[in-house]
């Protein structure tokens, strides 16, 4: 177990570095001066400079990338052009909103997922598994920030039950919460969709083993069967989805936080592309990719703890 | 054993060359009579014929400016109403059919281009190169999509251009490994060693018999992919990212529509139920086509 840890960490790092490599040579691959490409035509000469300083741009094209690798590896992420603050600090000033976002977006899809998985299973072969077969796909299908909008339209816009901006008030934490609801929701549909599908298929491979014939024949209830042995077995299945899922829920906010105008990543770095801010660009992907990973180590970790078998495979 | 299945020749023939017809009339019938495929090729079907003859059916062009009308109420002659320049919502949307099926195909077109050598070599050649190549797409599958398409935006600047490149990125990983995974399955099947066994060139069972027999469960993929492709495009469009503003597209005429959502809904309506349309459409029929053909190409999307 702790060689299959360390395999995955190891390869993990092999990946970051890639990116990192990748994120720097976008750059220069790109025909022109390089502070221009990063920068954006209307960049004053001044910021140019101090772009150029910043990534050693003077020197040989392999010192520069050893110094940007090495800088990495202090924690330097370099400065934002426009306001000369470390990039690191203004990421993690963002982090929580998205977090937060992230995590209450998992509370709709493993509660709203696992009731229409488990309602599914329960009426197995009928129609209500047949709808909520067509349902989950389709949830799974429609792109977050059309829910997103369209959550937007009808119970802020129109009903105005829920703010439609911004993430409360500070210290206001009922305003919070409802601020919290819609974008939340807008992100975690698709995850419904998702979780609803796996609880149902690991539920009905649960309800097929030899252990539940025993139940059966032991005069448990089918309810009971349900609740309390199948399901069991489909939440562990869950989890580990639920760990990779939380990567892409990161990253998923892009748009929920611009429709809502949320504070958080996905905001953050909408507005330094649109300031055409690459320091802060790559910053924002190489933390993401980060956390993408780490999420996925998690998950493998999970998956291998559950399940043995796993550990050989790598 | 492997003696013995050559001398019944059965197992050393291509697999995919005998009664293609009726497999494809039963594995249509099976696609079209399930309540997925069904919805599923009929939404297509509509998408796909709106987006050839948009020009034609399209009532009014899709930029002409009218500021008089603007923002004015579904009537006989704006059955969709106009947007906040007075154009017709119902021409914008159908000619952002166009644009949406146009930029998708052409993207996934080059993805399978380059993903199908691509895999071909990761599986059929040396090993080193086999590692390399996999560390490469799992670096890629593992940078977060969005976030990298926005890198690409910053560089390269928006435009249809920048998108199919984000989409060609993200998609050649995932399908680059399908091949190789297929291909690793085949190389070490009896009807390839007997072509080997035959000194085939390797131009020869790579084309004539890898490629035919990887290229299904390619095609099954794309067609789940297409509806990730839309919303990639409709996405980065809606952000200002994708394609140019006056061009029509759903992500552009959502995009419009939010800018003016407090004054009326239905740019937003009009933007929106065709993107959800689509994505469900390609979706259902995707899901049925590879229940129908392939049931273990296990791959569910994620949203």
């Amino acid at each position: 177990m702790t060689i299959f840890v360390i395999r995955r960490v190891g390869l993990a790092a092999i990946i970051l570095l890639i990116v990192a490599i990748l994120l720097f040579s976008m750059m220069h691959l790109i025909p022109g001066d390089p502070t221009v490409v990063a920068l954006g035509p209307r960049s004053t000469p001044e910021m140019r400079e101090a772009f150029r300083e910043m990534m050693g741009l003077d020197q040989p094209i392999l010192k520069q990338l050893a110094l940007y690798l090495g800088r990495l590896a202090e924690g330097n992420l370099g400065e934002d052009v426009w306001s000369r603050r470390p990039v690191l600090t203004i990421i993690f000033e963002v982090l929580p909103y998205t977090v937060t976002l992230a995590l209450a977006s998992f509370l709709w899809a493993v509660t709203l997922g696992i009731f229409l998985g488990c309602l599914a299973v329960v009426h197995h072969g009928r129609w209500p598994d047949w709808l909520i077969g067509l349902l989950s796909v389709g949830f799974v299908a429609v792109p977050s920030f059309v829910v997103a909008l369209y959550s937007l339209l009808i119970f802020a816009v129109s009903l105005n039950w829920l703010p439609a901006i911004g993430a409360g008030a500070p210290g206001d934490i009922v305003g919070q919460l409802k601020a919290l609801v819609l974008p939340s929701f807008a992100i975690g549909l698709g995850w419904v969709g998702y979780v609803a599908r796996l609880v149902r298929a690991a539920m009905i491979e649960a309800m097929g083993e030899n252990y539940t014939r025993t139940l059966r024949s032991f005069g448990v209830s089918e309810r009971r069967i349900i609740y309390r042995y199948a399901l069991r077995q489909a939440l562990l299945a869950v989890l580990s989805v639920i760990a990779i899922g939380f990567g892409g829920l990161l990253t998923g906010s892009v748009f929920a936080e611009i429709v809502f105008s949320r504070p958080g990543l996905g905001k953050m770095t909408y507005d330094a592309v649109m300031s055409r801010n690459y320091p802060l660009v790559m910053g924002t992907v190489l933390v993401t990719s980060a956390l993408y990973v780490t999420c996925m180590i998690i998950a493998d970790v999970i998956t291998a703890w559950i399940d043995p078998r796993v550990r050989s495979a790598l | 054993m492997v003696v013995m299945e050559i001398n019944t020749g059965t197992s050393i023939r291509n697999p995919v060359e005998p009664g293609f017809l009726r497999r494809a009339g039963r594995v249509a019938s099976q696609v079209f009579f399930t309540p997925l495929g069904g919805i599923g090729c009929t939404l297509v079907l509509l998408i796909l014929v709106i987006a050839l003859f948009a020009p034609a059916l399209a009532p009014y062009s899709p930029t002409a400016i009218n500021v008089k009308e603007r923002l004015a109420d579904p009537s006989l002659h704006h059955l969709l109403g106009t947007d906040q320049l007075g154009r017709d919502l119902l021409s914008r949307v159908m000619v952002g059919t166009q644009t949406a099926m146009m930029v998708a195909m052409s993207a996934l077109s080059i993805a399978l281009l380059a993903a199908l050598p691509l895999g071909l070599i990761a599986g059929y050649g040396p090993r080193w190169l086999d590692a390399c190549l996999i560390l490469v797409f799992d670096s890629l599958s593992s940078l977060p999509m969005i976030m990298l398409g926005l890198a690409i935006v910053v560089l390269l600047g928006p435009g249809i251009p920048t998108v199919i490149l984000v989409i060609v990125i993200y998609s050649v990983p995932s399908y680059a490994r399908l091949v190789r995974t297929q291909t690793l399955s085949l190389k070490s099947r009896d009807f390839i060693k007997a072509e080997q066994a035959m000194n085939a060139s390797t131009p020869r069972i790579l084309f004539g018999h890898l490629l035919p027999n990887v290229i299904g469960p390619l095609l099954i993929l794309a067609c789940l992919d297409i509806s990730t492709v839309i919303t990639l495009e409709a996405g980065l469009s809606f952000l200002g990212l994708g394609v140019k503003p006056q061009v029509p597209s759903w992500g552009n005429i959502l995009s419009d529509g939010f800018s003016v959502i407090r004054s009326t809904a239905l740019p937003v309506i009009a933007g929106g139920v065709p993107l959800i349309l689509a994505t469900i459409g390609f979706t259902f029929f995707g899901e049925a086509l590879r229940d129908a053909l392939d049931p273990k190409l296990a791959r569910e999307r994620k949203p």
